[in-house]
């Protein structure tokens, strides 16, 4: 599988007059993990959504300088925001099935990108559901409602339901914060799996889960890209010293 | 101040709890009421109370249904070999048509010889159906009385005429009603339930928000309109372009009683379901938009499943609107209590007809108790209606975590 580059240059982001984002830029790999971390408020759901534009449904937000996927202007004139989201997936903070059946929640991007195959639904919606290592656990309930399963279930099925359109970046904003530590660590193996094949980012407040799952690591505060660095630098030895208060957990 | 604070509380306390208290009791004494009120009704002679009919002595006829009895006296039937009688012709006689039979000296000075002149008229025209009262044909009387029936819940509910003035047998069957309620009321669901999700899908959705805070009061204005004023719209507007959009002979049908019931229970419609609409989560529609859906498929596969519940309530509510409106309804519909078969005919429907008939209809007597049986009748469609209610929204989807 095709995986992409991100790169976002000189960004701004605004709330009406609020500016979330102060001159960001960062440059992200194929087929790395990238661990967004940092205080409360600084900035780093607002640049998760960014890379696949949802955060153009905000009234009054704007962005100023240049974001690209795979070299390419993803703001420009001619991008289509539906194919953009098909390339970038996203997996939310909560799990959050849609009112459907398992096999339903995954099929759903498929679907309304006009696949109509049975065959290939039903073989992408397998595929997906084993790389979201679920498929074992509900291979006999396809037709059950989502919501009748246990939350970290819901979790990797709405992994899987990011899988089954196959994108090659996953953007993740916190998505183990709402579960167990088993459910957790199943996740976190999954993120590891997933590596292999796709260009991830993924927002945490744990900085375990950050050391653990990524390759590089981008600090944020306050709206600034503090420090960018492998994950291994920024957590042994950062340059700047916010970044060292915020990973020891001397901070605020 | 602490203690102040205490009693204050408590009695706020109880202040609530006997408020609601007395609340429930109040509703609970006026479907009581309703019933105690209605409930005479069975057992009631199905000819007005106080007389009898009788025929001649020889006639093998011995009881006749309420409307066979109305159908003799509309001149509807008019030979004996139709009720199951011999081949004769049927001649209704009515107390005051005596003076055609027998002389003033005949009936005496003070009327006194009534009795006597019944008994003769009757033995000599052995076709004659007599309807008097029953003082005038008690001791000495040689005509034959008909037994006399009574009306039954099965006559009230499965009756299909409403003639509740009708003399000398009043029908009170309530098909004609129940069925022009539930014509009148679908029919306005039907038109309202599109227009109105239509409505709350563009302003939960897609409307701006300088847009949506102009359309709301708009809507919620709609509802603050007395139904007088629709019923005098449609009557002025809506029944002549019905009357000539479809060449009717008048345009007082169900469907101008539709139209205007749709017109009512929009507000209803559009701000429930716009509410169930709007609390769907963000992160559902997010989710689907990150998946790469388009907008309309968000809110069709989405948006519109999850609150589907919601909506079904809306289409409830509305409904339970539309079978309680009485005024606008009265004022459009025609009122004729014949069973529809399509929404272009005259009905009447049953609020309708409480409000139409309770003032002429004595205290006490059978179409009074009609009327507040009738008055039950939409008590409980109304409360399946709201128990409907109560069970779809019980069956919302359960969000986890
Ligand atoms: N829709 C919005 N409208 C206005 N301001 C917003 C909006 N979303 C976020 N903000 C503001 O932008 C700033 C950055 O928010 P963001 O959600 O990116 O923070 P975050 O780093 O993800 O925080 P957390 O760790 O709590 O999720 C915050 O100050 C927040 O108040
Ligand atoms: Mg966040």
């Amino acid at each position: 599988m095709e995986t992409s580059s991100i790169s976002a240059k000189d960004v701004n982001f605004y709330y009406g007059d609020f500016q979330a984002l102060r001159n960001v830029s960062l440059e992200m790999e194929r087929n790395t993990v990238t661990a967004l971390i940092g205080p409360s408020g600084c900035g780093k759901s607002t640049f998760l959504r960014l890379l696949n534009r949802m955060n153009d449904l905000i009234p009054g937000a704007r962005l100023e300088g240049k974001v690209t996927v795979d070299g390419e202007d993803i703001y420009g004139k001619n991008v289509q925001v539906v194919e953009l989201r098909k390339k970038v997936g996203m997996v939310f903070q909560k799990p959050n099935p849609f009112p459907k059946s398992i096999f339903e929640n995954v099929a759903y991007g498929l679907r309304v990108n006009g696949v109509r195959d049975r065959e290939t639904i039903r073989s992408r919606v397998e595929e997906s559901l084993r790389g979201a290592a679920l498929w074992e656990e509900v291979k006999d309930k396809l037709k059950r409602s989502a919501f009748e399963l246990s939350g970290g279930q819901q979790q990797r099925l709405c992994i899987a339901r990011a899988l089954a359109v196959q994108p090659s970046i996953l953007l993740m904003d916190e998505p183990a914060s709402a579960l167990d530590p088993v459910s957790t660590s199943k996740v976190e193996d999954l993120i590891y799996e997933l590596k292999k094949n796709y260009t991830i980012v993924i927002v945490t407040h744990n900085m375990q889960q950050a050391a653990r799952v990524s390759d590089r690591t981008a600090f944020f505060y306050l709206g600034k890209l503090v420090e960018y660095d492998r994950t291994e630098k920024i957590f042994t030895h950062p340059s700047e010293e916010a970044t060292q208060n915020y990973v020891t957990g001397r901070f605020g | 101040m602490k203690r102040l604070k205490k009693i204050a509380e408590a009695i706020a306390e109880r202040v609530l709890m006997v408020s609601g208290f007395i609340t429930s009791l109040v509703i609970v004494l006026i479907v009581l009421f309703l019933f105690r009120e209605g409930a005479g009704l069975f057992g009631k002679p199905d000819v007005e109370e106080g007389y009898v009919l009788a025929v001649n002595r020889k006639n093998p006829v011995e009881k006749l249904s309420p409307r066979q009895i109305m159908e003799i006296f509309d001149g509807e039937i008019t030979d004996w070999k139709q009720v199951g009688g011999a081949e004769e012709g049927i001649v209704v006689f009515r107390l005051n048509d005596i003076t055609d039979y027998a002389t003033e000296e005949e009936l005496g000075p003070e009327l006194d010889s009534i009795p006597q002149c019944l008994s003769r008229i009757l033995s000599e025209n052995s076709g004659m159906i007599a309807y008097v009262p029953k003082q005038y044909a008690a001791d000495g009387f040689t005509g034959k009385r008909l037994a006399e029936g009574k009306i039954t819940p099965r006559s009230f509910f499965g009756g299909r005429e409403w003639y509740p003035t009708a003399q000398p047998s009043p029908q009170f069957g309530v098909v004609p009603l129940i069925m022009g309620t539930l014509w009148v009321s679908l029919g306005a669901i039907l038109i309202a339930l599109p227009f109105g999700l239509a409505v709350a899908i563009y302003m939960a959705e897609l409307a701006g928000e300088r847009i949506r805070r102009a359309l709301k009061p708009a809507v919620e204005l709609l509802a603050g309109i007395p139904s007088v004023v629709y019923g005098f719209f449609g009557l002025v507007v809506v029944v002549p372009l019905i009357q000539r959009g479809f060449g009717l002979p008048v345009g007082e049908t169900g469907l101008a009683g539709s139209l205007i019931l749709a017109v009512m229970a929009l507000p209803t419609i559009i701000t429930v379901a716009e509410d169930a609409i709007r609390n769907t989560p963000r992160a559902m529609k997010e989710s689907s938009l990150a998946l790469g859906a388009t907008h309309w498929q968000t809110i069709r596969r989405v948006v519109l499943p999850y609150s589907v519940s919601g909506i079904t309530a809306a289409a409830v509510l509305g409904i339970g609107r539309a079978i309680g409106e009485t005024m606008a309804v009265l004022m459009v519909t025609g009122n004729a209590a014949v069973i529809p078969h399509t929404l272009l005919e005259p009905m009447r429907t049953i609020p309708a007809t409480i409000a139409a008939e309770l003032g002429e209809a004595p205290s006490g007597g059978a179409h009074y108790e009609a009327l507040f049986l009738l008055g039950c009748i939409l008590f409980v469609l109304t409360l399946a209606v709201s128990l409907s209610v109560e069970f779809i929204s019980a069956r919302r989807p359960k969000q986890t975590i």
